[in-house]
């Protein structure tokens, strides 16, 4: 279980913008310790977004995502009040999952 | 005749030098922009905001009573007026020293313990989450470090010292690459400290988060690797000399706006 996400999500004529930061420290799998022992990859692998339980974006990621990711992304519909959901799940099978209401 | 068309030409080589100059640095204004949008320094935020509120420590206590110089609790407007004096400790403080103090006196840990951890590591990380919440409590304030009481005169005149004293094995000051205009290292612009920078600039940006390494970086880190680049002995965490300097530096940038917790490159 990662550290919170924080998630703004904001609709205007017809679509919502959401902006999603997540904590995570997406190792890439290539680099080496002091030691010179590579450092085992630990990355997120899927992210997925709902609108009131319905997906809206299912994405596949891997090592060449930055740490502390940003995400931001529209769909069409979502009105004030509504809920949008996000969930990661890394290569270790922790995974996440934060809510929150569209302004 | 020579001689005139030498400085027409030397004059027109020094027009398109400055206006691509000023091309490049629009450019990385808007970089910023874009990055500022996704400021991960706010994860940091909302666990540094989590830590204050948290009962830790041997004496199981929360911050919450943390008194920044503005009461007991008061934590909007703090970061602005610090560093300085403080009645209980009789010594001039920046936020990650009283930090300490608060963590000492309420929560019950060993404040010189603490200063010996290296940072982003254990306890270190989490100084380095409540300073960034609370600097990002007095977002877009105006600077008004205090110099009234006489130790705050003092430190100004140390850090001021400190600022300009040459050493090392390049014999380098801060005042090297901080005491001109529109100095730079490769494209990063060098802020003239000696005065006050503009809003957002040097002493109004820190603590700010690194693209670059992906770390969350405060006052206090950020001192040490100047001295550190300078080939100097690093400075203590949480010391006089570092205090000094912040000092020197927050009442110089008075009337800047803080734009703390920032994001850099």
């Amino acid at each position: 279980m990662g550290n919170p996400m924080r998630i703004r999500a904001k609709s205007a004529n017809g679509e919502t913008t959401v902006r999603v930061l997540m904590s995570h420290r997406m190792e890439g799998g290539q680099r080496k310790d002091a030691n010179g022992n590579p450092i085992p990859p630990h990355h997120i692998n899927t992210v997925t977004a709902k609108h009131n339980g319905k997906v809206v974006l299912s994405a596949d990621w891997g090592p060449a995502v930055s740490q502390n990711p940003y995400l931001a992304f529209s769909f069409k519909g979502g009105a004030k009040g509504e809920t949008v959901e996000i969930n990661w799940v890394d290569n270790k099978g922790d995974s996440r999952t934060d809510t929150a209401t569209i302004s | 005749m020579r001689k005139h068309l030498l400085t027409a030409m030397t004059a027109l080589a020094l027009s398109t030098l400055a206006y691509g100059q000023s091309d490049i640095e629009k450019g990385i204004d808007k970089y910023r922009e874009m990055l500022a949008d996704g400021n991960p320094a706010e994860l940091f935020e909302m666990n540094g905001e989590e830590l204050w509120k948290t009962a830790r420590g041997p004496k199981n206590a929360t911050l919450e009573k943390c008194d920044l110089g503005k009461g007991p609790g008061v934590v909007k407007g703090a970061f602005v007026e610090l560093p300085r004096f403080f009645a209980d400790t009789g010594r001039v403080q920046d936020l990650e020293s009283r930090l300490l103090t608060c963590m000492e006196t309420l929560q019950g840990f060993n404040a010189a313990e603490l200063a010996k951890v290296s940072y982003n590591k254990g306890e270190m990380a989490n100084i380095r989450d409540i300073a960034t919440y609370v600097a990002g409590q007095s977002k877009g304030m105006r600077f008004a470090v205090p110099q009234n009481h006489a130790s705050e005169k003092t430190m100004y005149e140390v850090g001021k010292r400190l600022f300009f004293a040459r050493g090392g094995t390049h014999d380098f000051a801060c005042a090297t690459c901080h005491s001109e205009d529109g100095k730079r290292i490769r494209l990063q612009g060098l802020p003239n400290l000696t005065k006050n920078p503009g809003d957002g600039i040097g002493f109004a940006a820190w603590p700010a988060y690194r693209v670059g390494n992906g770390q969350m970086w405060t006052m206090q880190k950020r001192l040490n690797d100047c001295y550190r680049q300078q080939r100097f002995p690093e400075p203590k965490y949480g010391s006089d000399a570092t205090v000094a300097l912040s000092v020197y530096m927050g009442v110089n940038a008075k009337g800047a706006e803080s734009i703390a917790p920032a994001i850099k490159r």
